[in-house]
């Protein structure tokens, strides 16, 4: 019990620390404090609603998909197809970017081509597909447009850039290293 | 649109249990354990976000984003947004009202782009799951990447 309060404490200390600064503000500066825990409770509530089907579905693709499926859909050798199943999946997604790390996770550790992941990163964070139509009536078809066909170089820009710029020892390194974590 | 994704999951979850119930126990586990995981960094994250916004004022961010304040405007607006990590949907209402409040398109577009490009805030928990180099590595040429975008908007629209 101790030492379950313990591992508590040690992994949430950044977050209590904040906390009780935030706390100390809400007592000097009421209304500037009032303000941050508002927007704090209001960004909690809408990441709380978005994240559990995203979970739900990760946890039921990590069971049910087998490695060699991913790696013959996403792998070294699938091409083009393994590129647009990146796209796709990164697009349909919902939620801001570091939901998309645990995906990423169970993408790397089921054999996924390094760049592929990258790319789902990518699409996850800036194309989409529900973001796109609120941010045409928020900035204009032309922004979005303009901004969305801009996007899909660049992501795969990045991705070929990255998986370049990394030596074959270091992405094995990091495949290992999601071997590892859960 | 979130409901589409709960009754996708739901559908999902229901398909599965009707195969196997262990298997389901096993996939809603792992589900909790993979969100867990990333909980006290999340909560750090939210904190910060609201303090940052509630000494911010929007009036204040305007008048650094405008459109005569230039390149070092534009740099600014990155530095921001790659610090900050709101959602899209409270982005770009954001976005909107800056640019109505005198922002200029370059700057609010870099603002945009490494809000959901580039996280600074997220780099420790990035590192968990990409080593150092491959992250840093992608959120610099994402940085690199939302200056490009910002300067070919600015010049087209």
């Amino acid at each position: 019990m101790k030492e379950k309060l313990f591992r508590f404490i040690k992994r949430y200390r950044l977050f209590l620390i904040l906390l009780v600064i935030n706390l100390i503000v809400l007592l000097a500066f009421p209304k500037t404090g009032n303000r941050s825990f508002q927007l704090t409770y209001q960004n909690l509530l809408d990441m709380l609603s978005v994240m559990p089907p995203i979970f739900i579905l990760l946890g039921l693709l990590d069971v049910w998909v087998k490695r060699e499926t991913m790696i013959k859909y996403m792998g070294e050798h699938s091409g083009i197809l393994g590129v647009l199943l990146a796209f796709f999946l990164g697009s349909a997604a919902a939620g801001p970017l570091y939901a998309a790390f645990p995906v990423a996770l169970v993408l790397l550790k089921k054999g996924s081509k390094f760049s592929n992941v990258i790319i789902m990163m990518g699409a996850w964070s800036t194309t989409k597909l529900p973001l796109l139509l609120f941010e045409a009536s928020a900035m204009g078809y032309r922004f979005m447009l303009l901004r969305f066909v801009l996007d899909i170089f660049g992501i795969a820009a990045i991705a070929f850039a990255t998986e370049k710029l990394l030596s074959k020892k270091e992405k094995e390194e990091i495949f290992k290293n999601a071997a590892t974590l859960d | 649109m979130t409901i589409i994704f709960y009754v996708f999951a739901f559908s999902a979850l229901m398909i599965s249990f009707a195969k196997s119930k262990e298997k389901t126990k096993t996939a809603l586990k792992k589900a909790w354990k993979s969100f867990e995981n990333i909980l006290p960094q999340l909560l750090l994250i939210l904190l910060i976000i609201g303090m940052l916004l509630a000494v911010l004022t929007a009036e204040q961010i305007s008048s650094f984003l405008g459109a005569r304040s230039g390149f070092v405007g534009v740099l600014l607006a990155s530095l921001l947004g790659s610090v900050t990590l709101i959602p899209g949907f409270v982005a770009f209402p954001l976005a909107s009202a800056l640019l109505h409040s005198g922002g200029g398109i370059m700057q609010i577009t870099a603002f945009v782009s490494t809000l959901m490009m580039v996280g600074i805030v997220t780099l420790p928990l990035e590192f968990k799951y990409f080593g150092k180099k491959a992250t840093i590595l992608r959120n610099s040429l994402a940085l690199g990447f939302s200056l490009m975008v910002a300067v070919i908007m600015g010049a087209i629209l």
